[in-house]
């Protein structure tokens, strides 16, 4: 197979060339064919919760492993936090398959960006391609199929942690401290507003994020806390200078067991 | 009435072949050699920002010799190519040998289709878990494909480069180990470097092995990468001088 003029043609994005190419490998959802008709018959499956929080020199984001259709769970393994790219983190709510699809095609937009163009993405031309991405897919958040993911990285030019949130419509917008997003944002985020504060430390926020899934799964049906019992923990990523890094399970098993340490001291000592 | 103008199929490939080859001979050579850390890519190349060596997938690198214009536009189709096919199936099922197939494809039509035919050769390494297992494809403007494994040169005096290089004691024997990357630095900083000169100089016509010591600044005219053979995901990896100068030391 000879490389066609589309090949050749002007543009570093990776969905503009695919959609000329091959529309058949995006998810309809960014492709401006969102199918017509009601999800009712058969929904899928919803991830729900995910937090950030920047602390002293770097970013934590942290999400929950269950995946819930109705009152059922769909999956007590899934994945909603993932690298965008070397130095960028994005986490996701919501339609469980269009989310993960949201992912892949963000992280192959920035690797292409960056090798078409030499130079990857500034941290704000990042923000914004995936606040489009989302807007794309605004026909089947009308249909009740929304996604709408955070993002977080390292500026190098600012030489600071970022946090953007979104809504479905594309909407991008800085976070300072924390943000919540998901079925039990609500109560993930009360948490994290008593218990985050500046100059924490990488491994206080690594606690932090995670006492907000906690209590998030204390009050939400659809979030899930960690499973002890089958050593299923939450899913952490730092984001700092050195870029992206998964918290290894040993760490997160560690703190989970401090948190519910403590916890349970106060419960005992209470009158 | 005038007679039509008529040119045999062979005289009419022959001009283009001897446009195209002038073409690519005026470009300085591109070195991709087999080391033990990975596979290493340079050239001599003045500029810092016009790349002939480029990043074209995982454990893919590319490089083109001749017109910028041409092996650029050949480059981000590459890169097009991979990322589609990345994204359709899998990352592991990107390859060197699918897209040597579409370069080739796609040169072979120009050569014959087009009114001037590119000025442009290529190459394509992938590198392997173990050294036996790299692969370097060569794709020349004519869409003509070889492969090899060690040590592949396009571009300008190639044949004396690749003379120079197994002077130096890289890959000199078939079956020869790899080098270890100092070593390979060393050797193509050694052979690469007089190039410039050659025109001028016969004495320092590339191959000529001459003893220069890295830390004479060979290395700030060379463009270089390597592909990390132990990296998990993308591999490629952009030497600045600076840090050729710390990799080439034993």
């Amino acid at each position: 197979m000879s490389l066609a003029a589309p090949y050749f043609a002007d543009g570093s994005s990776f969905l503009d060339f695919a959609k000329a190419v091959a529309p058949d490998v995006l998810a309809a959802a960014f492709t401006r064919e969102a199918q017509q008709g009601s999800h009712d018959i058969c929904p899928p499956p919803t991830a729900t919760t995910v937090v950030a929080l920047t602390y002293a020199g770097g970013l934590v984001m942290a999400g929950d492993r269950r995946a819930t259709i109705g009152t059922q769970i769909a999956s007590r393994e899934i994945e909603k936090v993932y690298p965008a790219d070397s130095h960028s983190a994005i986490a996701v709510a919501g339609t469980a398959g269009l989310a993960i699809e949201l992912v892949r095609l963000f992280q192959v937009e920035l690797e292409h960006y960056e090798k078409i163009e030499g130079n990857p993405l500034s941290l704000d031309g990042k923000a914004n391609r995936l606040g489009t991405l989302v807007r794309g897919s605004l026909g089947l958040a009308m249909q009740g199929l929304a996604v709408v993911p955070v993002f977080g990285g390292w500026d190098r030019s600012a030489g600071a942690p970022r946090i953007f949130s979104y809504d479905v419509t594309g909407g991008r917008y800085e976070e300072r401290e924390f943000y919540a997003v998901g079925s039990g944002a609500v109560f993930a985020r009360g948490s994290l507003k008593k218990l985050w504060h500046t100059g924490m430390d990488a491994p206080a926020a690594v606690a932090t994020a995670i006492a907000a899934l906690i209590d998030a799964a204390d009050d939400d049906a659809a979030t899930a806390g960690p499973d002890v019992g089958r050593a299923i923990w939450p899913v952490v990523a730092e984001v700092d200078r050195d870029g992206y890094r998964r918290v290894p399970d040993p760490v997160l098993a560690e703190t989970v067991a401090q948190i519910f340490a403590e916890r349970r001291t106060h419960m005992v000592e209470s009158p | 009435m005038t007679i039509p103008f008529y040119v045999s199929p062979e005289q009419l490939t022959k001009d283009r072949s001897d446009f195209a080859r002038a073409g690519v001979a005026r470009g300085r050579a591109v070195v991709v050699l087999s080391a033990a850390e990975g596979m290493v890519l340079a050239t001599v190349n003045p500029s810092r920002s016009l790349h002939k060596i480029a990043e074209l997938y995982d454990r893919i690198a590319f490089a083109g010799v001749g017109k910028y214009n041409e092996f650029e536009a050949l480059r981000r189709a590459g890169v097009r190519y991979a990322d589609l096919r990345g994204y359709a199936y899998d990352r592991v099922d990107v390859d060197a040998r699918g897209l040597a197939g579409a370069y080739a494809e796609t040169l072979g039509e120009v050569f014959t289709g087009h009114p001037k035919p590119f000025e442009v050769e290529l190459a394509l390494a992938e590198v392997g878990d173990v050294p036996g297992a790299d692969r370097v494809f060569r794709i020349g403007f004519d869409g003509s494909v070889q492969d090899g494994e060690a040590l592949v040169v396009i571009g300008g005096h190639a044949s004396e480069v690749t003379a120079g290089l197994h002077a130096a004691g890289v890959h000199a024997a078939p079956d020869s180990a790899p080098p270890p990357l100092a070593t390979a630095l060393r050797a193509i900083a050694n052979t690469l470097v007089p190039a410039p000169d050659f025109a001028n100089d016969d004495a320092a016509a590339p191959g000529t092995s001459r003893s220069l010591a890295p830390e004479s600044g060979a290395y700030s005219t060379l463009e270089c990468a390597l592909l990390d053979r132990t990296a998990t995901r993308r591999s490629f990896r952009r030497l600045t001088s600076s840090q050729m100068v710390e990799l080439a030391v034993e």
